[in-house]
Order: C-alpha cells, then sequence, then structure tokens
C-alpha cells in the first residue's frame, strides 16, 4: 500500500509571523495566493464578460439607437474618470514595490492617494448619474425621458446603469481592501518579507482598471 | 427489429418519419451492441477475478498502446457517423420544399391558433390534405411554446418576437396529436392540438362546411365538443370551480357583475358577444384575457356554443 | 507508511484516538467556525444530504402524482412548483456541492499529504455562503415557490407571478460557493502537493476535482451574471430577455446552457473521480491508463464549454450554429467512453472484492453505460428533434446524474466513511440496500426511455391514457428507490452509535489518506508523507496487508 517513505521534515519549529500552519514555506504561501487571486479574477472577468457579450449582441441588433443614446453621456467626466482610474493604478504599483522594498512610510502614502483617488473617481460617478437620474435616462421600464429618441434607447440606459453599477460596486469593495491594507500597514505588519496582502490588493485593483478601460470606448465612445 | 420499433416509436405518419426510425434503430442497435458488451464483460471479469482468500491480482498491467488507441478510434469513427447521418436527416426535417401549403401558427397559452391561406381560422385543430407538404410560420404571444407531434417526428419552439418554421408532407390518413413540448405554466399538459390528414375531397369539403360529424351533430352536443377542443375548458370549468375565465355553471339567465360595477343579464346576445368580442364586458373579479374567436367560429358552432352554455345549470 | 501508521498511532480496534479531528475540540462553536477541511467537509455532507432528503420528498411527490393522469394528490399549480422545487434543490443544493465540497473537502488534501485545503478560512466562508443560499433557497419555497423550472426560461421566468426572483438570488449566491471552492482546490492542488508527488503522481480523483474547479471557476460567473440580468429583468424590465421591448429570449437560453452544460461535467466529473480511486483499490490492481483518464478529464472540462448550443437544436437557432454542436457533442463521449474502458480493463486479472463500494462502481458502469449511451440519441441532430423535451431527456438525465453521479457518490461514502468517521457500517445492509436502489433507480427510469421514444413530453402534469402504465412502473420504482436510500441513511447513521472500529486502511488502498488514522489527526499526518511511488500501485512487494490489526 505504501508509496511514501517516512519524512524527517516535520513541522517546522516555529513559524515566521504572517505564515499560516498549514504552509510550509512563505513562498508556498505566497505562491499559493497568487494562483487563488488569479483563479478569482478569471471569474471576475468573466462576470463582466457576460455583460460584455450582451451588449455586443444589442448593439449590433439596434446601433442606431445605441449611438443615438449614447450622446447623452458626458464624455468629459468619463475621460476624467479614466485618468484618476490609471493614476491610482500607478499609486498602487507604487504602493506595492514601496512594501517590497520596506519603505513603510511611501507604503501608507500611496495607499493613501489610491483610496483618495478611487474615492473621486466615485464623486465623479456619481455626478455623472444625477445627472441621468435627472432627466429620466434610467434602465428598463423608469425610463422616462422627453425628449426626441429612438424605442430602444432604454436598453442601452439598461446596459450603461448595469456595467457601470457592478463595475462601481467593484470600486467600492477595492475601497474596503485598501482601507484593510491601509491599516495593516499603519499597525506595521509588512515586511520585505512578508507584503503578499498588499501584493494580492494590488491586482485586484488593477484588474478593477482594466474593466473600466474596456468600458469607457465601449459606452462613452461607441460612434 | 420490427417489433422492437413497434414498441418504442410510435405510428409513423410521414415519409420523414420512416427516414428517421431507419436511423433511430441503427443508434439502438450500436448502443445495445456497446451496452451489452459492457455488462457482460463487468459481469464475467467479476466473477471471473473474483477475489479467493487473500489472493492478489494476476497482472498489473498499467497500459497498452494500441489496445488504447483501438477503443478510441472505432467509438470515434462510429460517432462520426452517426453525426453525419443524424445532420443529413436534421437538414430534410427542417428544409421546407417551396410548393407548401402554409399555415401560420399562433400559441398562446394554453391554445394553438392556426390561420389558413384562405383566411380561414381555426384552434386546436387543423386538417390536411394527404401528400401536400405542409409549412407552419409559428409564433408566439407570449412565452415559448413547441410544437411537436410524435407521429410526424418533427419539433420546434415557438417563440415570441420571431418566426420559426417546421415542415410536413403527411402520408397517413387519420388523426395525429399535436404537443406543446415547452414547458408553459399551469395548461402546458393540456395544451394538445389535433391534425386530421384527410383525402383531398374530404379536405375540400371540411373547408366549407366543417366536418362531416359535426354538420349533423344536434347543437348541444357539438357545443360540448367545441368546449374541448376550442380550449374553453382551459380557463372555464362547468363545476362552479373557479379558473382563469368564469365557470359556465349557472350562468344562463342569471344577472352577471361586471368588473365596470354594472350587472347584465346572461342572455343569447350576452353569450354570443362574450364568444366575438370577449373585451367588451369583462365579469368582475377576472381579467380580460381571452382572445376573440370572431373568425373562428362558423356560424352554426356560435349557437351550438350557446346551447352549451344553456345546459350548465 | 506502515511503519507510521504503527509506529505512532496503534489504531486497534475500537480504541479511541485521543487527537482524532473529531475529539480534537469540543462545542457548537468549535464546528461552526472551524477551518479544518475535514470539519467543514463533514458540515458539508450533512448539509447536502439534508438537501437530498428535501430534493427526494419533492421527486417522491412528483412520482405520486403521475401515478395517474389528471389529478392523483395535488393540483396543476402544486405539480409545477413540486418538479421545479426538485430540479432546482437537487442541481444547486445537492448535487453540485455534493461529491467536491463534501468527500472532497475531506478527501482531497489527505490526498495530497497536506495538512490543510490553500484558503481555509475561504472554505469555512464557501460553507457558509452555501447556507446562506440556501436558506434563500427555502424562503424562496415557503413564500410561493416556485413555478418555471429549474432551467428558469424567459420569458416565462420574467412574468411568472412565484417567487422566481428570490430563488435566483438564491442561486446567484450558491455560485459564489462553488467559485470559492473551485479556487481554493485549484490553488491547493497547485501548491499543497506532498513532496514527491509530480503531477503524475497525484491520485485521479485530485484530477477529476481539478478539472471540476476549472469549470466551477470559468462556467460559474457566467450563471451569476445571467441570474442578475434575469434579475434586472424582473425588477426593472430591462429588456434584454424580453421580446416585448426589443429583446431576445433565446438569448437566455445561450447565456444559461453557457453555464449549466459545463455544469453537468461539474457534476458528473467528481462521479467519475471516485470510481477511478474504487475500482483499482477493491480489485488490487493499479489502474490501466492512468494518462488516459487524467488528460480525458482535462479534455471533457474544455470541450465541455464549447457544446451548450445541443440543448438549442430544436430553438430556432441556425442549421450551421446546430451542426457545430452537435459534432462538438459527439467529441465530448470520447474520453467518457475512454474512461469506461479503462476502468474495464483494470477489473481485468484483478482480484476483485465485491465490497459495498465496489457494488457502487460496478452499478455505475452499467448506469452511467445507459446515460451516456443514450445521451447518442440526443446529441444526433434529426433524433433529437423527436426526443427534446420528452421523458427520453429526463430519462437520459438521470440515469447520469442520479446512475451516475449520485451512485458514485454513495459509493464514495461508503469507501470513505470509515476513514471519515471512524467505524465500519454493516456490510450486510449495504448489499441489501445496494440491490434495492439498482433495482428501484432501473424500474423507476427504464420506462421513462420508452415514454419518451413514444412522444410524451416533460413537464406534463396531465397526460394521455395510453402512457399510464408506464408512469405507474416508474412510481412504484420511486418508492423501492426511496426505500433503499433509507437503509442506506439508517445503516450509516447506526454505525455512527459504535465505537471506533476502522482499521487507517480497511481495503487495502494505496492512496495517501489510508496511510493515517482512521478517523485522521487535526493535522491530518503525524509526519509530511514523502511519496516516491506510483498512486495505485499494487505491486505485491510491500505487503498490502491492512496495518493496524
Amino acid at each position: 500500500m505504501s508509496d511514501s517513505a517516512i519524512s524527517t521534515t516535520e513541522h517546522a519549529p516555529e513559524h515566521p509571523p504572517g505564515l499560516q500552519h498549514h504552509f510550509a514555506e512563505m513562498e508556498q504561501q505566497a505562491d499559493s495566493a497568487k494562483i487563488g487571486m488569479w483563479a478569482f479574477l478569471v471569474t471576475e472577468v468573466l462576470l463582466f464578460g457576460g455583460l460584455f457579450v450582451g451588449y455586443g449582441i444589442m448593439h449590433a441588433r439596434f446601433t442606431e439607437a445605441f449611438a443615438s443614446a449614447h450622446h447623452h453621456l458626458d464624455r468629459v467626466m468619463g475621460t476624467l474618470n479614466t485618468v484618476i482610474l490609471l493614476t491610482s493604478s500607478w499609486t498602487m504599483v507604487m504602493a506595492v514595490s514601496s512594501a517590497r522594498a520596506g519603505k513603510q512610510k511611501n507604503l501608507v502614502r500611496y495607499l493613501t492617494v489610491t483610496l483618495l483617488l478611487a474615492g473621486a473617481f466615485l464623486v465623479v460617478k456619481y455626478l455623472e448619474y444625477s445627472h441621468k437620474f435627472h432627466e429620466g435616462l434610467l434602465p428598463g421600464r423608469f425610463y422616462t425621458y422627453a425628449g426626441p429618441h429612438l424605442p430602444e434607447e432604454f436598453l442601452f440606459f439598461s446596459f450603461y446603469f448595469m456595467m457601470t453599477g457592478l463595475h462601481g460596486l467593484h470600486v467600492l469593495a477595492g475601497m474596503i481592501v485598501i482601507s484593510w491594507l491601509l491599516r495593516r500597514a499603519i499597525r506595521g505588519d509588512f515586511s520585505p518579507s512578508y507584503y503578499n496582502p498588499v501584493d494580492m490588493g494590488g491586482l485586484y485593483w488593477h484588474l478593477v482598471d482594466i474593466i473600466w478601460i474596456y468600458l469607457f470606448p465601449l459606452i462613452y465612445l461607441i460612434s | 427489429m420490427n417489433w422492437l420499433k413497434s414498441i418504442l416509436l410510435p405510428a409513423q405518419g410521414t415519409a420523414y418519419a420512416a427516414e428517421h426510425d431507419t436511423f433511430f434503430m441503427f443508434i439502438v442497435a450500436l448502443t445495445a451492441f456497446f451496452f451489452l458488451l459492457i455488462t457482460a464483460l463487468v459481469v464475467f471479469f467479476v466473477w471471473r477475478y473474483r477475489r479467493r482468500g487473500d489472493s492478489p491480482a494476476e497482472s498489473q498491467v498499467t497500459h497498452n498502446t494500441r489496445l488504447e488507441i483501438v477503443w478510441s478510434v472505432i467509438p470515434l469513427i462510429l460517432v462520426m457517423i452517426i453525426f453525419a447521418w443524424g445532420f443529413h436527416d436534421y437538414m430534410n426535417a427542417y428544409t421546407a420544399p417551396g410548393d407548401a401549403l402554409e399555415i401560420q401558427v399562433t400559441a398562446k397559452q394554453w391554445i394553438w391558433q392556426f390561420e389558413y391561406p384562405d383566411g380561414m381560422r381555426t384552434v386546436n385543430e387543423i386538417h390536411v390534405p394527404i401528400g401536400r407538404p405542409v409549412r407552419l410560420v409559428m409564433s408566439s404571444e407570449d412565452v415559448i411554446h413547441s410544437f411537436f407531434v410524435p407521429s410526424f417526428r418533427i419539433k420546434k419552439d415557438v417563440v415570441p418576437g420571431m418566426y420559426t418554421d417546421l415542415w410536413f408532407l403527411p402520408e397517413a390518413e387519420g388523426e395525429h396529436t399535436l404537443f406543446c413540448a415547452e414547458y408553459c405554466g399551469r395548461g402546458h399538459s393540456d395544451m394538445l392540438g389535433k391534425i386530421y390528414v384527410d383525402s383531398e375531397e374530404k379536405f375540400r369539403e371540411w373547408q366549407e362546411l366543417g366536418d362531416e360529424r359535426t354538420r349533423t351533430m344536434p347543437l348541444a352536443e357539438l357545443g360540448a365538443l367545441l368546449y374541448e377542443s376550442r380550449g374553453c375548458s382551459t380557463c372555464h370549468s362547468l363545476d362552479g370551480s373557479r379558473r382563469d375565465g368564469p365557470s359556465f355553471k349557472g350562468v344562463f339567465g342569471h344577472e352577471v357583475k361586471l368588473s365596470d360595477g354594472t350587472t347584465v343579464l346572461a342572455d343569447e346576445n350576452y353569450i354570443r358577444e362574450s364568444i366575438l368580442e370577449p373585451q367588451a364586458k369583462i365579469v368582475s373579479s377576472f381579467e380580460g384575457i381571452m382572445p376573440t374567436f370572431q373568425g373562428l367560429l362558423r356560424e352554426r358552432e356560435v349557437k351550438a356554443l350557446i346551447e352549451f352554455v344553456k345546459e350548465q345549470q | 507508511m506502515a511503519d507510521v501508521a504503527s509506529t505512532s498511532h496503534p489504531m486497534a480496534a475500537g480504541e479511541p484516538a485521543a487527537t482524532n479531528y473529531l475529539k480534537a475540540e469540543r462545542g457548537f462553536k468549535s464546528w461552526i467556525f472551524t477551518l479544518d477541511h475535514k470539519r467543514i467537509g463533514v458540515m458539508y455532507l450533512w448539509s447536502v444530504l439534508l438537501m437530498f432528503l428535501l430534493g427526494g420528498i419533492f421527486a417522491m411527490l412528483v412520482r405520486l402524482e403521475l401515478l395517474t393522469p389528471g389529478k392523483t394528490i395535488m393540483e396543476a399549480d402544486t405539480y409545477n412548483r413540486m418538479f421545479t422545487l426538485h430540479g432546482a434543490v437537487m442541481i444547486f443544493l445537492f448535487i453540485i456541492p455534493a461529491i467536491p465540497a463534501s468527500l472532497g473537502n475531506f478527501v482531497l488534501p489527505l490526498m495530497l499529504g497536506a495538512k490543510d485545503v490553500a484558503f481555509p478560512r475561504l472554505n469555512l466562508a464557501s460553507y457558509w455562503i452555501y447556507v446562506i443560499g440556501a436558506v434563500f433557497g427555502v424562503v424562496a419555497m415557503v413564500t410561493g415557490g416556485v413555478d418555471t423550472g429549474w432551467t428558469f426560461y424567459t420569458p416565462y421566468s420574467t412574468t411568472s407571478s412565484t417567487s422566481v426572483t428570490t430563488m435566483t438570488f438564491a442561486a446567484f449566491v450558491l455560485g459564489f460557493s462553488s467559485i470559492f471552492t473551485g479556487v481554493n482546490f485549484i490553488a491547493t492542488i497547485h501548491r499543497l502537493r506532498a513532496p514527491g508527488m509530480t503531477w503524475f503522481k497525484t491520485p485521479l480523483f485530485v484530477w477529476g476535482i481539478y478539472a471540476t474547479a476549472i469549470i466551477q471557476v470559468l462556467a460559474t460567473p457566467i450563471l451569476g451574471i445571467t441570474l442578475v440580468l434575469l434579475m434586472m429583468e424582473r425588477v426593472f424590465s430591462v429588456g434584454i430577455f424580453d421580446p416585448r421591448l426589443g429583446g431576445d429570449p433565446v438569448l437566455f437560453q445561450h447565456f444559461f446552457w453557457f453555464y449549466s452544460h459545463p455544469a453537468v461535467y461539474i457534476m458528473i466529473l467528481p462521479g467519475m473521480a471516485i470510481i477511478s480511486e474504487i475500482i483499482p483499490t477493491f480489485s488490487r490492481k493499479n489502474i490501466f491508463g492512468y494518462r488516459a483518464i487524467a488528460y480525458s478529464s482535462v479534455a471533457i472540462a474544455f470541450i465541455s464549454f464549447l457544446v451548450w448550443g445541443h440543448h438549442m437544436f430544436v430553438s430556432g437557432q441556425s442549421e450551421l450554429a446546430s451542426a457545430v454542436f452537435s459534432f462538438l457533442t459527439f467529441l465530448v463521449a470520447i474520453p467518457s467512453g475512454v474512461k469506461v474502458f479503462n476502468w474495464l480493463a483494470t477489473m481485468y486479472k484483478g482480484s476483485i472484492d465485491l465490497k459495498a463500494p465496489m457494488l457502487y462502481a460496478i452499478m455505475f458502469l452499467m448506469l452511467f453505460a445507459i446515460g451516456g449511451l443514450t445521451g447518442l440519441f440526443l446529441g444526433a441532430l434529426a433524433t433529437d428533434i423527436h426526443l427534446h423535451d420528452t421523458y427520453f431527456v429526463v430519462a437520459h438525465f438521470h440515469f447520469v446524474m442520479v446512475g451516475g453521479t449520485v451512485i458514485a457518490f454513495i459509493g464514495g461514502l461508503h469507501y470513505w466513511w470509515p476513514k471519515m468517521f471512524g467505524r465500519m457500517y454493516s456490510e450486510k445492509w449495504a448489499r441489501i440496500a445496494a440491490v434495492l436502489i439498482f433495482i428501484g433507480f432501473n424500474v423507476t427510469f427504464l420506462p421513462q426511455f420508452v415514454l419518451g421514444t413514444r412522444g410524451m413530453p416533460r413537464r406534463y402534469y396531465n397526460y394521455l391514457d395510453q402512457f399510464q402504465p408506464l408512469h405507474a412502473f416508474s412510481t412504484v420504482g420511486s418508492w423501492i428507490l426511496g426505500l433503499g436510500l433509507f437503509i442506506v441513511l439508517g445503516y450509516l447513521l447506526a454505525s455512527l452509535r459504535k465505537r471506533y472500529d476502522a482499521p487507517p486502511n480497511p481495503w487495502g488502498g494505496t492512496t495517501l489518506e489510508w496511510t493515517t488514522s482512521s478517523p485522521p489527526i487535526a493535522h491530518n499526518f503525524e509526519h509530511v508523507p514523502v511519496v516516491t511511488r506510483e498512486p495505485y500501485d499494487h505491486s505485491p512487494a510491500p505487503a498490502p496487508a491492512p496495518a493496524g490489526d
């Protein structure tokens, strides 16, 4: 029955801080987290992928209505938000590299800026939404826009709100993650040998940015 | 194999059905062979290599490349044959010839409505002449239904917002059952219809006068027949129980309360109007969901239904 | 390995282990907050069994109603809820988590020689998300039920007045539970294999779970977004699936099956994986064609993403699309067939012991053969036109899901029960139950093939008189099947009242879970195992006598 021999590598007598009991070494733990994170990011991409496909099909079916509806969007605001998110991606990269280099103060600084930029993104989004609400440019049966429009324009707004709304939820989730990282960073949990959570948080934040990079031209710049 | 075919499959109503059945029985034979092979090997191995005492296995062979290739490639070839044959028959099943008699089909919870090219309309039954291809152009008014005639071996979904089509070349005179095969709610299992395949001569007669049988039937009896075949029974009970429409029990000759608060006496004119213009007067506490039967019923049939309602006291 | 067991753990029969995981900690909280994969597996096990019971009650009611045409015990509205809830509970709450989350959770780290899964907290979260999903499911049941069928086809599901929104939300939540399990297992298999355990030295159960996890991760988000769209459609009338607003109801079917067809493989791959464990052990023989079986699992996982359209041959999709989907569907038949032949070849010249787990493996071979072969009728375009949405599909699906997955699940439960709970069950009762289940299952579902070929559509409350004899057979069969399953539950529960009497390796298995005590200690192994041999090496050299007794 046997396919293994007794090993002398027992539990390491002492675990380095941050290493969970079921891992043998830090590298194994970090690798596992990375694989898990990537698998999770794939599910996120597919989650949005479903919406993108639905949007693509409806766009192909009602090209004119979609083109006409998208003029209601504010390109300046959209561009501003793109710039905000791109900048936040850069600050996140800097946060991760600060953590790796053990630059405690810089880590806190960059995480704070990232958090503020994420907040700014949501503020801009809020301004855009409230404008749409005001004009009655709402999804589905709540679409009450009074001006001239093609009958299927409400479909565009159905997608607009679902896609940007889902993305907005992800930004919000990202802010919670960054706040948590910030708290731990201030407490001094991270070191050059243990900064995996910052790394993972960074990966997640880049995904949120990348999805926006696809959303922006698809929704704001279709004509 | 004919005995097996007659157990497994309903009677054939079209030439396509025969074509389908040949293919079907080919897969039956093939799968039966593989099932018996697997079962025989399992039973034989379990008996022949049963553990005696504490004996180890006779062999520890772990692979045999040639064998593995054989049992991958042979099934692959067989399934490719099935694929190609299935595709060939599928195209026959779904490609209608150009000279077909075109009937419009509208499905709706839970009835089938048909309209002939000359404007004649029927519900839950059609008559078609033997030997002439029929093409059905189908759409739904509410949810998805599916047009399924087992004896023709054909089926296609009937979808709201788009047209789907289906065709058949009837070759067996008589009556064939139509089922709704896509779940569509409470009345799904009662959403049946009949396809009558008539001789050319009988078909023409039917077009003009309706059924031979119904032409001579007493009115009330004809009404009872229509109550079932035209789908009245889906919504109107005879025993006073509540369905989507008011029960027929005790309606005739009594006051009926309407949704606008007024009342009306249920006489012949009221019943007639309710059949032909159902939205005109809605009975209190019900929704106006009944379709009109204007053009769907011959004059005598309307009278028959009125007689039938009269009898339900 | 025998050394490890005998020196550190004298597991003589009846002698309780002081530190086994069941006793390592006490109290309610030590269970609900546990991070131990074994305890989470056990909690999942009882939860899915409870759901199996619930789904089973719905099934018995459905069968009873169908004993006669028209009303037997309930009205059409009730019947429609019953079959919908039977499907929804069995699919989302029982069969998807059944093998991976309960048996997989328990066995996978043991097989890998690991102390736990990669993310124990995520594992616990997955369980509680499952419970939350189940609670929403139950809320949907008691607040009006659901009458759409478990497939939630639009536009019926967007117009139904029943609790569709709550039920789809439940399924959405359950999807996350499934995703988290998948993510966890992928990372575990990649990074927590014992020293020396290369990919081709991992047991085939691990390969099966790995392939399953890939599908869980890649397909479930699509279901998630589909259900979100369905909820949005109901709440906001967003118009995507509503033909009156310009939407396309058939698009829902594409979305739904893009998940739900691969999901069928989420259900069957772990079942196949269990069979790949049981057959070598009870034949005392190395598995035949290890690599072929391993690769076939991965091949099935990938092709499964390309065949969803075979659910839609009669939906009005283009003939070309149908042809492509039919072709790919036939390709997926090959790896499944290859597995069956490999299992048979493993039994050839083995030393076969028909203990309870092997009985179920034998049953699996026959029933899955029928399930798989009848799939050929449905993959072929012409015959599918006739058989689509008839009882033939119902029978085919149940042969694969019950005859395949559930039988494998019960077999796996019998195989690992001594490991999980440290007790042996009554072999005599196990045989009686197995025979009843086999007979009951076939009497229930074989007649349904004929009902289908003769043209009886599925989801019918009422039916033509000509179909009654076969329906009566089927209903009587469901009683026999139900009785058999209750007997299984009875003797398994009875075994828990005994003292620990299971040796570490009661069957002579060769994989790592058999090298630790039964039940295992909290951290699984006294020493980290180092793997040098093939997973199913039954060669007589190191005497395969069960250690410890």
